[in-house]
C-alpha cells in the first residue's frame, strides 16, 4: 500500500488513529496513522449487530418473565457464563440456574451484591432491565 | 511522580510496548524490527478453536511469542512477575514507579476505561507501559494510542486481574539488562528462518501457507453448505482479524514488509528490498480479500465477487507467500 492510499474513511474509531504501514513517495515504510477504512467499518458493525441482537433479545426476555436480568446483563457485558461464575467465584452451574427469574428473585443480598460489583451497579440498577432498544455503540 | 517515557504510537501492542521499553534503555529499534526478530509473521485457521462463536483466523504468533524470542535474540533481559492479590501487585507495580522503572503490564481489554467501546472485548493478552502515577490514576504508555492515557487505579487493578482464557493474574514485567551493542544481523537471520519454516514446513493442514489454502477451501463450502447470513459472519470474522486488532493492514504483511526493508540495509543486502516489495504485493493482495469480502457481507458485490472469486484470491496469496518465503530463506543460507 502507498501512503497516500492509506484509508481515511471514519466510522467507528471514534476520531482515534490506528498506525497502518505503508510505503512512502520515496520508496521507504513508515507507519501512517489512519482513520478508519469501509472493508473494515462492515466487518465490525456486523459482529456488534449480533451482539446487540442478543442483548435485546436478552432484555425482551427479561421483560416478559422469561429470564432474569443477570442474562440480560451477561450479554450486555458479552459474557458468557462461565466467565461471570470465574468473577463472582460461584460454580457455573450456580450462575446458570440465576438466569431464571424463579431463582434469581429469591438470591440472597450477598450473592446479589456480588453481580452488581462486577457489573459496576447499584443493586436497585443491577435488578433492572431498560424498557427501551440498547445499541452499544451509541452509549460513551 | 511521572518517569520520562518517549511513547511512540505502534500498529500492535506487543511490539509496540517491547520497542518502547527497549527505547528507553537506549535501545533504539522500530516496532516493526521488533515484530521481524520475534518470528511475528504466521497463518493459521483453527475451524475447531471459536471465538464467539467463529472459527479463529490467526495471523500473528501466539500471543506472548513475539516478545520472548525478540529478548531471547537481543540478548536483553526481562524480569516477569505475577501476584494472587491484586492489592500487592498494584503496590509493587507503586513500587517500582517510584524506583523509576517503566513496567509492562498484561492487561485484559474489557476493563480499561480509557478505551473506546468497541476495542472492549474479553481479551487478554493486551500489553501497556505504566510510567507515573498522578493523583490515584496511572499514566499509561498504550501504544495503539497516538498520546500517553490516564487509567484510574481501580479500573488498572480490573484490568489487571480480568478472568477468562489466559488471565493476565496481575503479570507485569520490566527491563533489567540491555547489551551495549546486540547482535542485530544475527537475531534479524533467526528471526526470518524460523518465520520461513513456520509458513513453509509446520505440519498439518491449519498451519501456514497450507493452512491459506485450507481457508480458501472452506470459504467455498460456506457459500453452498450455509445460510447467507452464517456465511457472511465467518467471513466478517476473518476480515476483522486481519484488519482489526492492531495489524498495521494486510494482516501483518506491511510491517513484515517493513521490516524486510530495514533488514535490508542491516544486513547489507538489495534483495531483500526486492523482497520486501513483493511482500507488500501480497498484503495489497489481503486488502483486496477484505475489500470484496466486505462487499459480500454488505450484499454489494457485483456478480464476479463471489466466495469462489475470494478462495482464488487466497490462493494467489499462497503461492505468492510460497515462492517469497522460499527465496527468503535461501538467502539466510
Amino acid at each position: 500500500m502507498r501512503e497516500k492510499d492509506v484509508p481515511q474513511d471514519g466510522g467507528l474509531n471514534q476520531g482515534l488513529p490506528e498506525i497502518t504501514y505503508a510505503v512512502a513517495e520515496n520508496g521507504r515504510y513508515v507507519g501512517v496513522p489512519s482513520l478508519g477504512w469501509e472493508p473494515k467499518n462492515i466487518a465490525n458493525a456486523q459482529a456488534w449487530e449480533v451482539i446487540s441482537e442478543d442483548i435485546n433479545t436478552q432484555a425482551r426476555l427479561g421483560r416478559d418473565g422469561k429470564r432474569s436480568p443477570l442474562a440480560y446483563h451477561l450479554a450486555r457485558h458479552l459474557m458468557t457464563v462461565g466467565l461471570a461464575a470465574s468473577y463472582v467465584r460461584l460454580p457455573r452451574w450456580r450462575v446458570k440456574r440465576h438466569l431464571k427469574p424463579s431463582v434469581f428473585n429469591r438470591l440472597k443480598p450477598e450473592i446479589m451484591q456480588r453481580y452488581a460489583d462486577l457489573f459496576g451497579l447499584t443493586l436497585a440498577e443491577f435488578k433492572q432491565i431498560p424498557a427501551a432498544e440498547v445499541n452499544l455503540l451509541d452509549q460513551e | 511522580m511521572e518517569i520520562p517515557f518517549n511513547h511512540r504510537q505502534s500498529a500492535h501492542c506487543e511490539t509496540g510496548v517491547l520497542a518502547n521499553l527497549l527505547g528507553h534503555y537506549g535501545l533504539n529499534i522500530s516496532e516493526s524490527m521488533v515484530f521481524g526478530i520475534g518470528s511475528g509473521l504466521f497463518f493459521g485457521y483453527f475451524p475447531f478453536i471459536r471465538i464467539n462463536r467463529l472459527p479463529l483466523t490467526a495471523f500473528r504468533v501466539r500471543t506472548g511469542g513475539i516478545m520472548k524470542r525478540a529478548v531471547k535474540r537481543l540478548g536483553v533481559s526481562i524480569a516477569w512477575e505475577k501476584f494472587r492479590s491484586p492489592e500487592k501487585a498494584m503496590a509493587v507495580l507503586d513500587q517500582k514507579l517510584v524506583d523509576a522503572v517503566p513496567v509492562g503490564c498484561r492487561t485484559g481489554a474489557y476493563w480499561l476505561s480509557y478505551f473506546p467501546r468497541r476495542y472492549r472485548f474479553h481479551f487478554n493478552m493486551h500489553n501497556l507501559v505504566v510510567f507515573g502515577k498522578q493523583n490515584g490514576s496511572y499514566l499509561i504508555s498504550d501504544p495503539v494510542f497516538p498520546e500517553p492515557v490516564r487509567c484510574p487505579h481501580a479500573d488498572l487493578m480490573k484490568a489487571r486481574f480480568a478472568r477468562g482464557p489466559m488471565p493476565p493474574k496481575g503479570r507485569m514485567y520490566y527491563v533489567t539488562h540491555v547489551p551495549s551493542q546486540p547482535d542485530l544481523s544475527g537475531a534479524v537471520r533467526q528471526g526470518i528462518k524460523e518465520v520461513c519454516r513456520t509458513m513453509l514446513k509446520a505440519p498439518g493442514p491449519f498451519l501456514g501457507v497450507k493452512g491459506i489454502r485450507y481457508l480458501a477451501k472452506n470459504v467455498e463450502t460456506w457459500a453452498q453448505k450455509m445460510e447467507p447470513r452464517e456465511a457472511a459472519l465467518r467471513l466478517g470474522q476473518v476480515i476483522r482479524m486481519q484488519e482489526e486488532i492492531g495489524t498495521g493492514g494486510g494482516g501483518f504483511r506491511f510491517i513484515y514488509a517493513a521490516f524486510l526493508q530495514e533488514a535490508a540495509g542491516l544486513l547489507n543486502d538489495d534483495h531483500l528490498q526486492r523482497l520486501s516489495e513483493r511482500m507488500t504485493e501480497v498484503g495489497d493482495l489481503w486488502r483486496e480479500f477484505a475489500l470484496i469480502g466486505s462487499r459480500i457481507c454488505k450484499q454489494r458485490a457485483d456478480k464476479t465477487e463471489t466466495y469462489a472469486a475470494l478462495a482464488a484470491i487466497l490462493r494467489q496469496c499462497a503461492d505468492k507467500e510460497t515462492r517469497l518465503y522460499q527465496d527468503l530463506l535461501a538467502r539466510m543460507d
